[in-house]
């Protein structure tokens, strides 16, 4: 009851935020207003039991994020251009995208049941492995209590590795597109002065 | 924002804390929320904070270009050379088990080491995002 109370609270604030930052044309608000909504997914997940996506939600969606973005804000204008034509077809495209999804949403298990696909496939094997109350022979392969840490680092460390990699590659993205190595830039006009 | 006294003071307080709180993170991920990703991101923070108090050369002769640089590939190097040694070990890629004595104890280390790396790189890339943004004049 409690559970279904918090939940509607949080889901009018984000609708209600997202709808103020469709309207806002200040850019800094906006900025603002999306880290807060990043909080407030952050707390969705926590009443949804994921602790671990809300803490990354609330450090990189409600946190880093909105520094980096006023971080770029800083170095722009900080009002939106207002748009000369009205949006009929991306409005359409969310409508239809909306219709589908809710369509299809009654379909999906139920939250949380334990015999839905998803919790039927790899699921009991890595809880198996990992938690020693789960199954009293097993010898327990990892024996790490966070099974979130042991899915991400150990049974899934492919896709971990490649999301490291992204992020790397992003920083030396970041470096080669705007990074302070403009020297040659620079120089080369200098050198064309010399040499006439 | 170098003349605002209580921001100043506020901040220097704060920042061994964040740094604190970030390696908890790090290191306690295996036993409660958190892991390699939120503390290095937590872990740039506290640097982004002092940069935005204390200026982007002081923060830049804490933690020069080149040194970022290399922190952000040693993240990545050591995720994957987890594996390679892994390889090495007899096992499967990034598979921990024969780092240990024990296959539980590989798993332990072998996690340990990987988010460690994982903590390093995104430390050392939001850390260079935000000063590469800062650095750029209008």
């Amino acid at each position: 009851m409690i559970v279904a109370l918090v939940d509607i609270v949080l889901l009018i604030l984000m609708a209600a935020t997202a709808i103020a930052i469709l309207r806002l044309r200040n850019l800094f608000a906006v900025a603002m207003l999306s880290g807060f909504y990043s909080f407030l997914a952050a707390s969705m997940f926590v009443v949804l039991d994921a602790v671990d996506v809300a803490f990354t939600e609330a450090a990189v969606g409600a946190g880093i994020s909105t520094v980096l973005i006023l971080a770029v804000l800083a170095l722009t204008r900080n009002r939106e251009k207002i748009p000369l034509r009205t949006p009929l077809l991306p409005l359409l495209v969310v409508v239809i995208t909306g219709v589908v999804l809710l369509l299809a949403t009654p379909e999906m298990p139920p939250f949380g049941d334990p015999q839905s696909p998803a919790n039927r496939h790899v699921a009991p094997e890595y809880l198996a492995d990992t938690v020693p109350q789960y199954r009293a022979d097993n010898p327990v392969a990892v024996g790490v209590p966070n099974i979130v840490t042991t899915v991400l680092a150990s049974y899934r460390g492919y896709d971990t590795l490649g999301e490291v990699t992204v992020i790397f590659t992003a920083g030396v993205a970041i470096l080669m597109l705007i990074g302070g190595r403009r020297r040659k830039h620079s120089a080369a006009p200098k050198d064309d002065v010399d040499a006439a | 924002m170098k003349h605002h006294r209580v921001l100043r003071v506020i901040s220097k307080l704060l920042i061994p804390f964040i740094l604190l709180y970030a390696l908890y993170v790090q290191f306690h991920g295996d036993f409660g929320p958190g892991g390699g990703f939120q503390a290095g991101v937590i872990f740039a923070s506290a640097f982004i904070l002092y940069e935005l108090i204390f200026g982007l050369e002081n923060a830049r002769r804490i933690l020069p270009a080149r040194l970022l640089e290399l922190l952000m590939a040693l993240g990545v190097l050591l995720y994957a050379g987890t594996g390679i040694a892994s390889l090495l070990l007899g096992g499967n890629y990034l598979d921990y088990s024969v780092l240990g004595a024990t296959a539980a104890g590989g798993q332990h280390l072998g996690i340990l080491i990987v988010e460690l790396g994982v903590g390093i790189t995104v430390a050392a890339t939001m850390i260079t995002i935000f000063f590469t943004f800062a650095g750029r004049e209008r």
